[in-house]
């Protein structure tokens, strides 16, 4: 089926289908099975087009896919300009296809206001993609601020336990470390005169930025506030455990699946391709931080007692595999981090809704009230050894080829980097098989344990689709990298002439 | 004299929403008497609406010719124009708000909807102005019925002592500006913004001049609740009608940034940037930092509107004509966001303005889900988080503050608008996330407050969607009130040539 025409358009569509659908949820009645069946047309429609991005996309060409650029404002110099390349493309499909999950997931879990969670559950599907398709910069930022509302909202009124602290403390931490981008955003504008990313891009390239010397350490600092937080890199990173522990099933599941990505994202796109004198100046520094939030937030989710916060730290240490990737400089670091971005977005997903499942019928996340779990719920179990191991990194699933890359890259950049990166690998196979242990082996030492039932077609639904990517990811890593790949080389090309004017002294 | 000399037609179409504004105030006045107390709310309240509307109409007959009237005191410009709509617009939505509002408080509603229609009067005209006599008159009709109106929940204390203190520290400030006056006279020999202008552009620049700007600003720093002066905001907010502190925190205070406009930027008035600079770091601080302790609504959201003044001020400390564009916008957003916010919080209140504690607000999300939506919207605004007007008032000010290298004031004012989402966080927190302790009694939302939310909430989602219109206009108008004149934008104005100045 030639679906070409669909070209100039489809970026528009799959950004704002799901908005659409929330605002058309608004007039529905309240009837809850109505509103999920058709959330969750909405959800699988806009993964439905979103494959059209991958179907359409031709890998030789190295430019942006599927452009649009309308003006919208005149004054300030505001444009609709929207694309996507290697990079973001993947991200956007990430994020189509964990939300009908997220939809499936949240089936019965939430029982009260159910309309409003799916508004804003679609409202934060359009900010999410918007965050990855924009390449003008004031669009990015203001998907990147509405981002918060909705996901504030989801913690602060269907989460559990301290909810309203946690969603406070996200929203907060997040709003002011956005602030700093915003104003480096500004200064640039004042600057470039447009807000349009390539346009920055060559001005910045060709030194017509005035004053552009003695400003850069500061904007490269503006960005990566924003992003280090939103990561979260060690030390920004104590809003996450409070916001993943709180938040509802499908917030956690977006949260760690996709809005941590921002963060990276971000870096990848505009540190690095803004500020790469910057980036290589302040990469020794960043890498440290990397290393430290890789080893620290593996100790940290070893003595974890709850589940969601084991799964919240490892969190933390596999974002600090990709912020080392990327600071790595080297096509294997940097094409590694985006697999372990895609590859932690499926299986810490798929991580959360299994936690989601037991909270559905404990109620609670402790460890210590699980136990023996394998004999009443076997499926259960399957699922989540498949989905650990993957996570862990075990060869031929998704988990290994990322930090294998990223590791490959760190080496190559500076050995002891690399080395102790490694010992990270080592330290998610202890705390997960760890957690996996306590919760499903052995004797059922709970006895109202023994009567749980087990996984519902429902859920497994929600579970097949993550371990098939993750398999898929596994056993045929090249499908992602070959469409990464080119993007990447075209993000790394200004670093290669920086390395080459350094050896040309 | 010669019959030349005498105000002609044009002269009153010149200042024809004031003439309008006036009749129907006056129109209140004589028939309150006549009626009965429970109809004549109603019916008052609707003859007030009329007023209010009819006079934007003028307003927009009155844009189609722009000139100076009455010997140069008064200029219909594009400047004016913008003023008056916004004045007028915010009248409108009061006294939407104030339909309801007056029947629950049980308040007699004669000389309150004259009084609001004569304020209008007021400020409207301090926009137009162009003769710093005027602009007191005009600023004292403004403040003498936003004093009176401060007291209008007679049987509360705390409205009297709102009133009261308003009308001490108000006249007192007023008296600054008037000695401002007196000596920016001395200083150039006229009180006509024009010759003020020339004066002060051609030579040096006495230094009388300086100190005329400094009470000048005082006067006016009063008006907008800009720190220093700001103490007394959040006692006379909290004291008086809600729909009234909706009123005065956006109406005069626009029209007081108007003058503040013309002074600066039209007049050249020496020595701005100093004075601004820190005036506008000190109220966006003091502001944010204050709101983050208050649990009343009412308190909460006058010290919210301290730094929303101190961000507009950041404005004024840039280049002129991105300047002046950035405030009328921030003007304009800020209106549509409070006053819609503020009718949300007097329906809300209830009979004697019961319910005005956070406290009040948990569950609202659950029991009032429109009204907790609106105020929800208009909370996001104050924020500053896009598809709000909110956000690209503050947007254009930041801007226009960096393209003029305000690095440091720029980046205070980044800071200040993160501390400051927390407060209004916290109220969207309360009313969504919180259960109600005791059950606060909601009131069904009548058709004149929807009406209110629904033309605040539209600006409020306009301005943050397609803010280019608004904004070209601003621009359009601040270009024309930096660069002087009416003559070169607007083509020569049939009465400009006998009363050119010699």
């Amino acid at each position: 089926m030639n679906t070409s025409f669909l070209d100039p358009i489809i970026l528009t569509l799959v950004t704002f289908i799901p908005a659409a659908g929330g605002i058309l949820l608004l007039l529905f009645p309240r009837r809850h099975r109505d509103i999920r069946i058709f959330a969750l047309i909405v959800t699988m429609l806009t993964f439905g087009l979103s494959l059209h991005l991958v179907a359409n996309f031709h890998r030789k060409q190295t430019e942006f896919h599927y452009l649009i650029d309308r003006q919208w404002i005149s004054t300030p110099n505001i444009h609709y300009h929207m694309g996507v390349d290697g990079i973001s493309m993947w991200l956007v499909l990430l994020t189509t296809f964990l939300t009908p999950l997220c939809v499936l997931i949240s089936w019965k879990s939430i029982q009260e206001r159910v309309k409003e969670f799916f508004i804003l559950l679609l409202i934060l599907e359009t900010a999410l993609i918007g965050v990855f398709t924009s390449l003008d910069l004031f669009l990015f930022y203001f998907f990147w601020e509405s981002t918060l509302i909705p996901m504030g909202l989801l913690i602060g009124i269907y989460g559990h336990g301290r909810k309203v602290y946690a969603a406070v403390k996200f929203f907060l931490y997040t709003m002011i470390a956005s602030v700093f981008m915003l104003a480096a955003l500004l200064w640039l504008y004042a600057k470039v005169g447009s807000f349009d990313f390539f346009s920055i891009q060559n001005a910045i390239r060709a030194g017509q930025v005035e004053g552009f010397a003695t400003a850069a350490p500061w904007l490269f600092l503006g960005f990566f506030i924003a992003f280090a937080v939103k990561v979260p890199l060690f030390p920004f990173h104590t809003w996450l455990p409070d916001a993943h522990v709180e938040a509802p099933t499908a917030g956690s599941v977006l949260l760690a699946g996709v809005l941590l990505k921002m963060g990276t994202y971000g870096i990848l796109r505009f540190n690095l391709g803004l500020f790469p004198d910057q980036s290589r100046h302040n990469a020794p520094w960043i890498a440290v931080l990397a290393l430290i939030g890789i080893v620290y937030g593996a100790l940290v989710a070893m003595v974890q007692p709850n589940m969601k916060r084991v799964i919240a730290y490892s969190s933390v240490s596999h974002l600090g595999f990709v912020v080392l990737g990327i600071f790595s400089f080297t096509q294997a670091g940097l094409n590694g981090a985006m697999f372990v971005m895609l590859a932690h977005g499926v299986s810490t997903g798929a991580l959360f809704m299994l936690a989601g499942i037991i909270y559905e019928r404990k109620h609670t996340y402790e460890i210590a009230d699980m136990g023996g779990l394998a004999t009443p719920m076997p499926k259960y179990a399957t699922f989540f050894s498949f989905i650990v191991l993957a996570s862990v990194g075990l060869p031929l699933l998704n988990g290994f080829v990322g930090e294998f890359l990223v590791l490959t890259g760190a080496f190559l950049a500076h050995p002891w980097w690399g080395a102790v990166g490694a010992t990270g690998v080592i330290w998610s196979a202890c705390y997960l098989l760890w957690m996996y242990q306590r919760v499903f082996f052995g004797k059922v030492t709970h006895p109202e344990n023994s009567t749980l039932p087990d996984i519902s077609p429902r859920e497994q639904l929600a579970l097949w689709p993550t371990a098939v990517a993750a398999l898929a990811m596994g056993v045929a890593p090249l499908l992602w990298l070959n469409i990464i790949d080119p993007a990447i080389q075209n993000t790394l090309a200004p670093f290669a002439q920086i390395a080459s004017k350094v050896v040309g002294q | 004299m010669n019959s030349a000399n005498l105000p002609v037609g044009a002269d009153y179409l010149r200042i024809l929403p004031e003439l309008v504004l006036t009749v129907f105030g006056l129109a209140i006045m004589l028939l309150d008497p006549l009626l009965h107390e429970e109809e004549n709310r109603k019916t008052l309240g609707a003859i007030g609406l009329a007023g209010a509307v009819v006079a934007l109409l003028s307003t927009l007959w009155m844009a189609g010719s722009p000139g100076y009237a009455f010997w140069n005191m008064v200029r219909v410009d594009g400047f004016s124009v913008f003023f008056h709509v916004l004045v007028l617009a915010v009248t409108v939505v009061l006294i939407l708000t104030s339909y309801e509002y007056m029947s629950v408080q049980r308040i007699r509603a004669g000389e309150y909807y004259g009084l609001i229609l004569f304020g209008a009067v007021g400020m409207c005209l301090m926009s137009s102005a162009v003769e710093l006599v005027l602009i007191f008159i005009a600023l004292e009709i403004s403040s003498i019925s936003t004093y009176i109106l401060a007291g209008f929940r007679r049987r509360f204390a705390i409205s009297s002592e709102s009133s009261l203190k308003y009308f001490l520290l108000g006249s007192f400030a007023t008296a600054f500006f008037l000695y401002g006056v007196s000596l920016m006279f001395g200083a150039t020999g006229s009180t006509n913004i024009d010759e003020i202008s020339k004066a002060l552009t051609s030579g040096s620049v006495p230094t009388l001049a300086y100190l005329a700007m400094a009470l000048m600003f005082i006067g006016l720093g009063f008006k907008i609740a800009a720190a220093p002066f700001h103490v007394w905001t959040p006692d006379v907010y909290e004291g008086a009608p809600a729909p009234i502190v909706g009123f005065m925190s956006t109406a005069p205070k626009a029209a007081a940034f108007a003058v503040l406009l013309r002074i600066i930027f039209e007049a050249n008035a020496p020595g701005r940037f100093w004075l601004i600079w820190i005036s506008a770091a000190l109220s966006m601080t003091l502001g944010n930092t204050a709101a983050l302790v208050q649990s009343n609504i009412k308190r909460l959201l006058a010290y919210s509107s301290i730094a929303h003044a101190g961000y507009m001020l950041v404005a004024f400390a840039a280049d002129p004509e991105l300047g002046a564009s950035a405030v009328m916008f921030y003007a304009a957003s800020y209106a549509a966001m409070n006053v819609g916010a503020f009718a949300v919080v007097s329906h809300f209140a209830n009979l004697g303005e019961r319910y005005v504690t956070l406290e009040d607000y948990e569950g609202l999300g659950r029991r009032a889900p429109v009204l907790a939506g609106a105020l929800g919207i208009f909370l996001i605004s104050l924020i500053g988080i896009p598809v709000t007007g909110g956000f690209f008032a503050k947007f254009y000010v930041f801007s226009a503050a960096l393209k003029s290298n305000l690095i440091w004031l720029t980046l205070i004012g980044v800071i200040n608008s993160a501390i400051g989402a927390y407060y209004y966080l916290r109220v969207i927190v309360v009313m969504y996330m919180r259960e109600a302790r005791e059950e606060v009694p909601v009131l069904p939302i009548p058709t004149a407050l929807a009406a209110a939310l629904v033309i605040s909430l539209a600006a409020t989602i306009y301005l943050g969607v397609l803010p280019g219109p608004v904004l070209d206009y601003a621009q359009r108008s601040a270009k024309q009130l930096v660069h002087g004149g009416v003559s070169t934008a607007a083509g020569p104005s049939d009465r400009v040539q006998i009363f050119q100045p010699k």
